[in-house]
């Protein structure tokens, strides 16, 4: 292990820590410009998560331990998760630990805490909103792990960093299995995040909640951690796809620190393109009613077989 | 490892024999729990726990045989041990030494069977699996499979005073000798002409390439059977909620495993030569196994039930496994066929863990309250702290998280799956990743059914009052709880070791060495040129570093202040239990996604009903479409000579004297 590999896993985490607020804050920004609004401030999210920590914390009286150790655990597995991810670099000493099938496993476990900890309250919204949320999971985490095979298959391994190196250092970069597996990605993206069509982000109208309802009961310093949770994730997820998809531009090998540096704001320009595309897909689309939620995923997962199929008969 | 002593084969055997007399002893005092329960089983445990260090200090031993001159004269019965028998030994030992210590707290009351004759129907049941285990021969072999099958038999029947469960016993016993008469016929197959019915004879038999594959499908059918594959599941969910809560976890997480021994010991054993093709047949029963049963439990409300069905999703993916590695082997990639087997073995001792403790939990559940329905359960994390968070910890190894055990072994699968496009067959080659799209459905699924499952029963808020007396399992059951749970943290954390010990298991049987690396003890590499690793310490690690950090950090820059409040009801003001998501509420995206898995019958009430009543049974489509058929077919044939049945002497003496006149001619 050399300095530079541990600074660039601790760039990684601080950076995935400091940034996914902003990027959720840059989303809403590009939304509300797309929707005639006026925007609102891009730190909004962050200080919605220090008043959040501010606050005391109200706790319903049926609650178990469960429901005040699952914010922890599922801000736990994200902040991993940013650790596996190469965003910036490739030489991460941690990734070793995990790779792309732990990390599906890894945002598997964030979302069985947090479904159990909705149901730990015992109320209607909550058991419902986690009824849901593990049927979008079991839908869309065949498709992601199809796409991760995809992208494994053509570097012939499923360590992350490995696969974004292959990819990045190829001569010819264009893959047409990629191409469908990427279309699978941005539905499984969407459907994973809570975002437009499947769930809206910023409904008040409980019944067509579903990450929403699952934090009906969580206040305060829970809450604030749910929500970074749910921003990093959102992070994490458009880091996956940028290292599949447009792996150019990190860091790779034997480059030193000028290529790491290189590489941030790099990150940062595709960060603030993939906010803007989300923004304007999710303008464009409706939400869908919870049971076409299936054929939304079903659809991404065949693009993803077919990616495979692709890729097994042309061989690219 | 040096061996614990010089010969591991009569230890064994003693160990055995000991269950044999454990039991026995329960007859001395037939009626006394206390005596049952305090002293026998925690001595049965002992025998296990025994059982197992036996086993994994002579794993890596080479290969010991025996001849015991018991039984009907002329006829010895031949007994082996090698890696295989030792892995499985292991397994058998070390689940029943955590079942058999919950079953010396759980069996308190007199319930159906007397507690000595239940003593001895368990220990037998144990020393039988045993022994089949040891078996060398047809003939030893079939005795302890069949005392196998009988003993859990009556244990299923315990209850016998209920009318549905002696159903569910018939139907395990049918299903049951269905296969062993396969099995037994494909013995006959296998000793190809020699009419020796040692293993050794069938090891040197050679037999052409259709007897060998004749002699492999009668295995793989008697041996699904037992296993629970689809279309041969039915008895299992059946027969494990019918049976008392330690036996459908020695059924489920032992028993079923004898099975995937017996499959082994055939295909890679007995018959050696396994061509690539016949991998198709147990892997496409095994995916399709392993989607029905996980799509099954999710629509299920009795807790035994839906775990039941898990089980036919986890050994359908043991059996895709074995398919994987039949074609692999088969095609010539030594490497990856050894990674599939080792995948399956650890799939097998990871199941024989978790679904044991999630056995053990329900049982737990039942006793306290006397209800196996999800839909009249509920909060039980306060009632019952110590079973709740144990079962947790099953519930997530079973949805195949990680860092536990359930991941490990499905990360080892689809590691496999990854590269069988390599097989140099056109459209497999395609097919066969497909596999692995399979295998993540069911492991999603599987996440899905664990929340339903432990978030109904134990979570949110007691939809019965009567759930407020709940009490929490007894120390003996703790115990027993706490050992397989450990077992589940132990296989989930220490791979390399685990994969260590199986490597020894599958270059004794195929040959084929699984090629290594020395790699640091933390670090799972399985194949060196992959540049693929996971570290379940290091993982492990980081992730409770990060979550005891985040909790650290919020006391240290905020707070710890909460105040309690009700929950918040939207200002309805009248939020009971009753309106919490029920285990139907739970099945029913899975009914809609999967419609036509099912055969569904709904009533829906009128609008003018003054007491409307809704009602929906979920039946299993193979059932009415294959069994339904079939039985009446027999009957049908059963009443075609049934006129043989006259009833009159003069009728019956005419038929023997045909019978003899007719045997004379032949004679003469």
């Amino acid at each position: 292990m050399k300095p530079i590999e541990i600074l660039t896993q601790l760039l990684e985490v601080f950076a995935a820590l400091a940034a996914a607020p902003l990027f959720v804050g840059w989303i809403n920004q590009c939304r509300a410009w797309l929707q005639n609004r006026s925007a609102p401030s891009l730190w909004l999210p962050y200080r919605g998560i220090r008043k959040l920590f501010q606050k005391d914390a109200v706790i319903a009286e049926t609650a178990s331990p469960l429901f005040r150790l699952a914010p922890y655990v599922v801000f736990g597995a994200m902040v991993v998760a940013a650790a596996i991810i190469p965003s910036m670099g490739t030489r991460l000493p941690f990734t070793a630990a995990a790779d792309a099938i732990a990390l599906v496993g890894l945002l598997a476990t964030a979302r069985v805490f947090l479904s159990l900890a909705a149901m730990d309250i015992g109320t209607a919204f909550g058991t419902l909103g986690a009824r849901r949320e593990m049927m979008v999971g079991f839908l869309a985490e065949p498709a992601l792990l199809m796409v991760i095979f995809v992208a494994s298959l053509i570097s012939a391994t499923t360590a992350l960093p490995a696969i974004t190196e292959n990819l990045a250092t190829q001569s010819l970069g264009l893959y047409p299995s990629l191409a469908f597996t990427a279309i699978a990605f941005t539905m499984v993206l969407l459907a994973e995040n809570g975002r437009l069509p499947i769930d809206n982000p910023t409904t008040h109208l409980e019944l067509t909640m579903i990450h929403e309802a699952l934090l009906l009961e969580y206040s305060a310093r829970h809450l604030a951690l749910m929500e970074w949770a749910a921003a990093l994730k959102l992070f994490n997820y458009a880091c996956i796809g940028f290292a599949l998809f447009i792996p150019w531009g990190v860091s790779t090998g034997e480059s030193g620190p000028a290529a790491l540096l290189a590489s941030i704001p790099l990150l940062a320009a595709k960060l603030a393109v993939a906010g803007a595309a989300l923004a304007f897909i999710e303008t464009m689309l409706a939400k869908l009613r919870i049971f076409r939620a299936p054929e939304f995923l079903a659809t991404a997962f065949l693009f993803a077989v077919l990616g495979l199929l692709v890729h097994l008969l042309l061989g690219a | 490892m040096t061996p614990l002593i010089h010969s591991s084969l009569p230890a064994c055997l003693a160990l055995l024999a000991l269950w044999g007399v454990i039991g026995l002893a329960g007859l001395l005092r037939p009626s006394s729990v206390g005596f049952a329960g305090r002293t026998l089983f925690p001595l049965g445990a002992l025998c296990g726990v025994a059982l197992a260090m036996v086993a994994a200090s002579s794993l890596s031993a080479p290969p010991e045989q025996l001849t015991l001159q018991i039984g009907l004269p002329d006829l010895p019965m031949h007994v082996r041990r090698d890696a295989l028998t030792s892995v499985f030994l292991f397994l058998l030992g070390a689940a029943s030494a955590g079942i058999s210590i919950f079953g010396a707290g759980y069996f308190r009351r007199g319930q159906g069977t007397a507690p000595g004759l239940l003593c001895l129907q368990y220990h037998l049941f144990l020393a039988s699996m045993g022994f089949v285990l040891l078996a060398d021969d047809a003939y030893a072999f079939m005795v302890a499979w069949e005392t196998m099958a009988l003993s859990s038999y009556f244990l299923v029947t315990t209850q016998h005073g209920l009318a549905e469960i002696r159903r569910a016993g018939f139907i395990y016993l049918l299903i049951a000798h269905i296969g062993a008469i396969a099995i037994l016929l494909s013995f006959g197959v296998m000793q190809g002409g020699s009419w020796q019915f040692t293993f050794d004879a069938m090891r040197g038999a050679q037999l052409a390439p259709h007897w060998a594959a004749v002699a492999f499908l009668l295995a793989l059918f008697g041996f699904g059977a037992k296993a629970g594959l689809v279309p041969l599941h039915v008895w299992l969910p059946e027969a494990h909620p019918a049976a008392p809560s330690p036996v459908s976890a020695l059924m489920s997480g032992v028993m079923l495993k004898t099975a995937v021994y017996g499959v082994l010991r055939v295909t890679f054993d007995l018959l050696g030569t396994a061509e690539w093709w016949w991998g198709l047949v147990p892997l496409a029963f095994g995916l399709f196994s392993a989607v029905y049963g996980v799509v099954f439990a999710a629509a299920q409300t009795e807790m035994k039930r839906l775990l039941a069905y898990s089980s036919i999703e986890n050994i359908g993916i043991i059996f895709a496994g074995l398919g994987l590695a039949i074609v692999f082997l088969g095609v010539g990639m030594p490497s990856l066929g050894a990674l599939a087997l080792i995948a399956l073995l650890y799939h097998s001792l990871n199941h024989a863990f978790m679904k044991s403790l999630l056995f053990l939990g329900t049982g737990a559940v039942l006793h306290s309250t006397g209800e196996r329905n999800l839909g009249r359960l509920g909060g039980l994390i306060h009632r019952m702290p110590w079973v709740a968070w144990l079962t947790l910890i099953g519930a997530l190894a079973l949805a195949g998280l990680p860092p536990l055990n359930g991941f490990v072994s499905e990360w080892l699968l689809l590691q496999a799956f990854l590269f069988a496009h390599e097989v140099p067959h056109t459209f497999i080659n395609m097919l066969l990743p497909l596999g692995a799209a399979i295998i993540a459905l069911a492991a999603a699924l599987a996440a899905y059914v664990m929340v339903k499952f432990f978030g109904v029963i134990f979570l949110g808020q007691p939809r019965e009052a009567a759930l407020a007396h709940a009490h929490d399992a007894g120390v003996l059951e703790r115990i027993g709880l706490v050992w397989l749970a450990l077992g589940c943290f132990a296989l989930g954390l220490l791979p390399t070791q685990v994969i260590k010990a199986l490597r020894v298991v599958v270059e004794q049987l195929t040959g084929a060495p699984l090629a290594h690396q020395e790699e640091p003890w933390w670090l799972l590499v399985p194949l060196p040129d992959r540049h693929t690793s996971y570290s379940a310490p290091l993982f492990f690690a980081a992730l409770s570093a990060i979550v005891i950090l985040a909790i650290w950090a919020v006391r240290l820059f905020y707070h710890r202040r909460a105040r309690l409040a009700a929950p918040w009801d939207c200002g309805f003001g009248r939020l009971t239990a009753r309106m919490q998501d029920t285990a139907e509420g739970f099945g029913q995206p899975i009914r809609h996604i999967f419609g036509s898995f099912f055969a569904m019958k709904r009533e829906l009430p009128s609008p003018f009903d003054s007491a409307p009543r809704y009602r929906v049974t979920v039946g299993d489509r193979i059932w009415q479409t294959l069994y339904v058929p079939i039985g009446a077919l027999v009957q049908r044939v059963a009443d075609a000579f049934a006129w043989l049945q006259q009833g009159r002497i003069s009728t019956y003496l005419l038929y023997s004297f045909i019978t003899l006149t007719v045997l004379l001619a032949l004679v003469l």
